[in-house]
């Protein structure tokens, strides 16, 4: 151990500590962490993973007061399988997700988590801090959506449920508030047989993803698709759902020029984003591929 | 902001500092324990230079707090040798030529470390899949490659 004088030399050149001065706390149990928001308001921020986090204290693109580290709030971690859910505690791990049996009963976290980031960003990242952090192409928001689950918010003054269709305001935007968590989100089971993909463009591996799509199929005896759900990442400010697209797909089995027509449709009524790495029409384009190619891909593996 | 006293365990040994609560864990280890060997390329998450294991489990040491670890054991390059051999890995990362300057490597070998004990009879995709995580301005990543694969070969010899 090392002494540290009271008072650092003033000769020494600034140190190397990038984000603003905020006070730690580190509640124990939820009941503490929303005391704390309370108090603090707008000040306090929920720290989870911190991989989306901490890069934006230290790059100074935010700043807070306090910040609430979750890490020691054991009850808001774990995975839960109900008969017809799958509930996922905000502060699971985004690679204990990946493994858990019990969430393989929902394909789609299985094949989207792989997709976000590294293996070592996805040791530390959660579950929640990706879903609050609402990145709109991040893979597990569109999951959210496309599944349409259900979405557990605590404040100091009780406890709501919110669905994914209300849940996403706008890029890095929910419905929680200041004094507010996300503790636990709700994943339904579709019927044994449906099928799912998850496809998506990035620049290199690990990269957030260009244009993604998530999706889902069931399919009657004789090859029709009765339930279809597609969400698009990166296409808008948040994650979208498809919606023409899924109904022109139900009732019918599709060929490969009908899948190319429902890709089209997905895409039709968008202006997704224009950025250094991708236009607008270039996003359309891919994005039209990638829904075909996923529905494919999901139908192929449906019923089977 | 009120500093904070923080105790872990790094390479095995009990460290005891008082920090500032916003002192990242990769300044703590290189500044209060003076463990250099992890390396501080972005500090915002993208090159995997300051990656360090935290029970058991490799992570960005860039993208915590030093007082987030109170109680933890964390690994560092420094900490893999034993008795002053180098593990498989490192013997695979000279042998194959898997470092020029050497900026990336601490970053690349603990991230390796955690993979093959994870995976340890890696194909070749899963190999590249699992570096993307590491950025190596040096390499081309050709001789990163082989040393996982000789490394691989190396650790899974003993089965
Ligand atoms: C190199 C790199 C690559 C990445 N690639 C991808 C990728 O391809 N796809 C992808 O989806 N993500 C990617 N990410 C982001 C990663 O998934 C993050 O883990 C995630 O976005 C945030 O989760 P977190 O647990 O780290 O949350 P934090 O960073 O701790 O928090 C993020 C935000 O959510 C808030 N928050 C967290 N938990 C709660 C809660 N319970 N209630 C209310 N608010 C909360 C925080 O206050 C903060 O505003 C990448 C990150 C890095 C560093
Ligand atoms: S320094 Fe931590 S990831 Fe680059
Ligand atoms: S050896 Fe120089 S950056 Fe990798």
């Amino acid at each position: 151990m090392r002494k540290r004088s009271a008072k650092p030399p003033l000769a020494l050149p600034c140190r190397p500590v990038k984000p603003a001065p905020f006070e730690y706390h580190a509640p124990a149990t939820t009941a503490d962490a929303l005391a704390v928001l309370a108090e603090h308001g707008d000040e306090a921020k929920p720290l989870a993973g911190g991989q989306s986090l901490v890069p934006m204290l230290a790059l100074r693109l935010t700043r807070f007061g306090h910040l609430v580290d979750l890490n020691r709030v054991p009850e808001l971690a774990g995975i839960e399988r109900h008969n017809g859910t799958v509930t996922v505690g905000t502060m699971t791990r985004q690679a204990d997700l990946e493994r858990s049996p019990d969430a393989a009963a929902v394909p789609l976290l299985g094949l989207a988590t792989p997709l976000i980031g590294h293996f070592q960003i996805r040791n530390r990242g959660t579950v929640g801090g990706s879903i609050a952090h609402a990145d709109p192409a991040g893979e597990l928001p569109a999951v959210v959506l496309t599944l349409d689950a259900q979405l557990d918010i605590a404040s100091a003054s009780g406890t709501r449920t919110v669905s994914a269709s209300e849940f996403f305001e706008g890029t890095w935007t929910t419905v929680v508030g200041d004094d507010e968590l996300l503790t636990a989100v709700h994943f339904p089971v579709w019927a044994d047989g449906a099928g799912f993909a998850v496809d998506e463009v990035a620049r290199r591996l690990g990269d957030f993803a260009l244009v993604g799509v998530v999706c889902g199929v069931e399919l009657d005896g004789s090859s029709k698709v009765t339930r279809a759900a597609i969400g698009l990442l990166g296409m808008g400010g948040t994650p979208l759902r498809a919606a023409a697209a899924e109904q022109a797909l139900v009732g019918t089995a599709p060929t490969d020029d009908e899948l190319t027509e429902i890709g089209r449709l997905a895409v039709a009524d968008l202006d997704p984003p224009a950025d250094i790495h991708a236009s607008t029409e270039y996003r359309s384009s891919v994005g039209a591929h990638v829904v075909k190619r996923a529905l494919r891909t999901a139908l192929e593996r449906a019923g089977g | 902001m009120a500093e904070l006293p923080v105790t872990m365990s790094v390479n095995g040994e009990r460290h005891r500092h008082i920090v500032e609560p916003r002192k990242t864990l990769a300044d703590y280890l290189r500044e209060d324990c003076a463990l250099t060997g992890t390396h501080l390329g972005c500090e915002h998450g993208v090159c995997g230079a300051c990656t360090v294991m935290l029970d058991g489990v490799a992570v960005r040491s860039c993208l915590m707090f030093a007082v987030q670890a109170e109680g933890a054991e964390v690994t560092t390059v420094e900490g893999l040798a034993k008795n002053g051999e180098l593990t498989p890995v490192q013997e695979a990362f000279r042998e194959e030529h898997g470092l020029q300057c050497g900026f990336c490597t601490p970053g690349f070998v603990v991230s390796v470390h955690a993979f093959l004990e994870d995976n340890p009879r890696p194909s070749r995709d899963e190999i590249v899949e699992a570096l993307s995580g590491n950025l190596c301005r040096c390499t081309g990543y050709q001789g990163i490659i082989r040393a996982v694969e000789r490394a691989a070969t190396t650790m899974g010899g003993a089965t």
